[in-house]
């Protein structure tokens, strides 16, 4: 059996923004860590995007090694104590663990943020920097991508601009990603402060493409290479009738206004409207995030999503988390139409019956409408959750880089490398939405690919 | 952080600033707008610019007081810092794209309403750089709140005044010096409309009636300004844009004007509720 997780009650979480998950004390994660058989094939690591030497790690914080453990994470992955919430870890590392078998997986996840954070509550320096290397490389993002391509770059020797568009870094991990799923000023701040250290220098309100192009960073600015890692922030949107109709929100808008502006808190000036009866339409991570964030503003929340629970894309936890703090799952239901009164704002939702026959090319089951089922909910908002696709802004105004028709970056699968000389591309910008580990793993790729090129370019 | 190196009252509650944000400066267009916030608690809030001198490293920026942000930032004063200030956002108005030959024998008539004579001003300037003929109206509630119309007429164009109750020019509305000067003989290739949703509605029902291209600029309610939130979503010929992204300057003739209206009056009652909560306004 599994080490329990101490997680804040449900009657106290619902009425705050605090972290759900408390994580492991040092007896805890001791004992959890003891489950590991340390596997010689060790299926973990394989499974792992950016191959964390899993067994190794688990086997000093046995014997209570913790900066050691540490030393061994941050050999692969800068940002330990973010992935060790946000991961997927149930189809990745733990999914690979031998004793998920038959029992329970051992808590890699949660080992993991263990270690994350006892380096940044005890303010333990972790990297080994090389020598300077006196070049200078821009990355276009601070979201996982950025950040990880970054701290690769940096600890190579590389003097590393991180520019920002928005006022703060993080990316999605501070306008997507809710508080009570991950701590910004506890950790996303001081993961990020730490790579501060290895003399990455964030220059935030900069839009690459519009305050400065691709083509200035490297005439003018004097960068030898750039990274982008833009992420997948556009929202999509149904298509359905009344979608303009006031209240209703991409769940993008939604977060932003909560988490980035704190628009929950009322000395920030950042309005956010939700009303009595919340809908969050999709099955997603964000779609979880969404819900419970409407939650914690005191709605009475539904989640509309028109396959069945089998078939949410979201995380167990993240649904389990849901379903405790209350948020109601209609299933099998799909909108067809938003209900606006005479003043334009929501008023309901005109909602259609699914069944699920056969299967598609991806092997997930196909939703079909059920005839003559559509029947009227009252709303007073609607959060649209079903996806988002890469922001245009640089494709739009840099016609040397490629996008293909599902606005993607167009880049070398193994490195990284975009349709224009010098300039590398990964996470979000280039598979669409997925997730932080494996934004961070290619933006880590792309920074050896940037080394190798610029170590083979001018020398 | 960006200083405030100038700032002027054009009108009772139109503030102009000029701000010291050299990346801006260097990069902006007509029809552009930044996103601006003045502190740690402040929202993020589009506005269109107004004027840049590169060589100072400026951006010239209008604000009028609408609610407990704009209030709150009209109080800032010369030497004081805004926290945030990004851009240039948004595309360049569509004319940055024709060149010399193309725009010289264009005639553009420039139609700005209250504060709109602000994002008018940087693309008249701009065209009559060139030498290309502008005519400009602008409307006002009265002759007090008519911006920016010694420096536009320096810029070598005719300005026509229309004032809600004749203190200035005629008495009237914009869409009647349109018609006045299209019925003199005047002939033009673009309408550019920019103010008050309602006064681009009626410009654009006019200059669809007399078969002139008509471009507006739309002022949404937004948050990131980067195609991030989708706050800033309008129909525009039945498709749904971003005005950020896609925008904010759009066809006259095909926007969904009254969606437009409903949208952006959607945080009205938290504007009030915290004009009164905050502080009463005392900018003036």
């Amino acid at each position: 059996m599994r080490v329990p997780v101490k997680e804040l009650k449900v009657e106290e979480r619902i009425k705050c923004f605090d972290e759900v998950c408390l994580g492991y004390s040092e007896e805890e994660a001791v004992l959890e860590a003891s489950r590991c058989l340390n596997c010689k094939s060790a299926n973990c690591v394989k499974k792992c995007p950016v191959g964390v030497d899993i067994p190794k790690f688990i086997e000093y914080i046995k014997k209570r090694e913790f900066e050691k453990a540490a030393e061994i994470i941050f050999k692969y992955n800068s940002l330990p104590s973010i992935c060790g919430r946000v991961c997927p870890q149930e189809i990745q590392c733990e999914g690979g663990c031998v004793l998920g078998k038959k029992g329970e997986a051992v808590a890699i996840g949660k080992l993991e943020r263990f270690i994350g954070d006892y380096v940044l509550n005890n303010d333990i320096d972790v990297f080994k920097k090389e020598p300077k290397k006196n070049k200078k490389v821009a990355v276009v993002g601070s979201g996982p991508a950025g950040l990880s391509c970054a701290s690769t770059l940096a600890i190579l020797g590389y003097d590393v601009t991180i520019f920002e568009a928005l006022h703060e870094a993080g990316g999605v991990l501070v306008y997507g990603i809710p508080e009570f799923r991950l701590p910004k000023e506890k950790i996303v701040k001081k993961e990020i402060e730490n790579l501060l250290k290895l003399g990455v220098e964030i220059k935030t309100n900069v839009i690459v493409g519009r305050t400065v192009t691709l083509n200035q960073l490297f005439d003018e600015l004097g960068y030898e290479a750039v990274f982008i890692g833009t992420g997948a922030g556009l929202p999509k949107f149904m298509g359905i009738k009344g979608e303009n109709a006031n209240g209703v929100y991409s769940a993008n808008e939604f977060l932003t206004r909560a988490n980035l502006m704190r628009a929950f808190l009322d000395e920030y000036d950042t309005p956010l409207k939700i009303g009595k009866r919340v809908a969050v339409i999709g099955g997603g991570n964000v779609a979880m995030d969404a819900a419970r964030t409407a939650v914690r503003l005191g709605a009475e929340v539904h989640i509309i999503y028109r396959r069945t629970e089998d078939e949410m894309p979201a995380r167990l936890e993240e649904i389990h988390h849901a379903k405790e703090e209350g948020v109601i799952f209609d299933v099998l239901t799909n909108p067809v139409e938003i209900l606006a009164d005479e003043n334009g704002w929501v008023k309901g939702m005109v909602l259609r019956k699914m069944e699920l026959k056969g299967v598609d090319e991806s092997g997930r089951r196909i939703p079909v409408e059920v005839e003559g089922s559509d029947y009227v909910e009252e709303f007073d908002t609607v959060i649209m959750a079903i996806g988002t696709v890469p922001n245009p802004i640089i494709s739009y105004t840099t016609s040397e880089i490629k996008i293909n028709n599902k606005r993607c970056i167009v880049v070398e699968e193994d490195t990284g490398k975009t349709t224009m000389e010098g300039v590398y591309a990964g996470g979000d910008a280039v598979t669409g939405a997925a997730t932080v580990i494996l934004a961070m793993g290619a933006g880590k790729r792309a920074a050896y690919a940037i080394d190798h090129y610029l170590s083979n370019n001018n020398n | 952080m960006y200083k405030i190196i100038e700032k002027n009252f054009l009108a009772e509650n139109i503030v102009m600033f000029k701000i010291k944000a050299p990346m801006v400066a260097k990069s902006a267009k007509p029809g552009q707008f930044v996103i601006v916030r003045i502190d740690e608690k402040g929202e993020r809030i589009p506005l269109t610019i107004c004027d840049y001198d590169r060589s100072l490293g400026t951006v010239s920026i209008v604000v009028q007081v609408v609610g407990a942000s704009t209030c709150k930032m009209a109080k800032l004063n010369q030497g004081d810092y805004i926290l945030d200030f990004a851009g240039p956002l948004g595309n360049a108005s569509e004319f940055v794209n024709l060149n010399e030959e193309e725009l010289k024998n264009k005639k553009y008539l420039f139609v700005a309403g209250g504060v709109g004579a602000a994002p008018i001003y940087p693309q008249v300037k701009y065209l009559r750089q060139l030498g290309v003929y502008c005519d400009v109206i602008i409307g006002a509630r009265s002759k007090e709140l008519v911006i920016l119309k010694e420096d536009i007429e320096k810029l070598g164009c005719r300005v026509y005044i229309s004032t809600d109750d004749g203190s200035l020019g005629i008495r009237g509305r914009v869409t009647d010096l349109v018609k006045k000067l299209v019925e003199e003989g005047n002939t033009y290739d673009e309408v550019v409309a920019i103010g008050p949703v309602v006064m681009m509605k009626f410009v654009s029902m006019l200059t669809k009636e007399l078969n002139i291209k008509t471009t507006v600029s739309l002022n949404s309610i937004m948050v990131d300004g980067t195609g991030m939130c989708g706050a800033c979503r309008v129909t525009v010929g039945g498709q749904t844009k971003f005005t950020c992204t896609d925008g904010p300057e759009f066809d006259g003739h095909l926007v969904d004007y009254d969606e437009v209206i409903k949208r952006q009056n959607m945080f009205r009652d938290e504007e009030v509720r915290r004009m009164h909560h905050t502080s009463e306004c005392s900018c003036f």
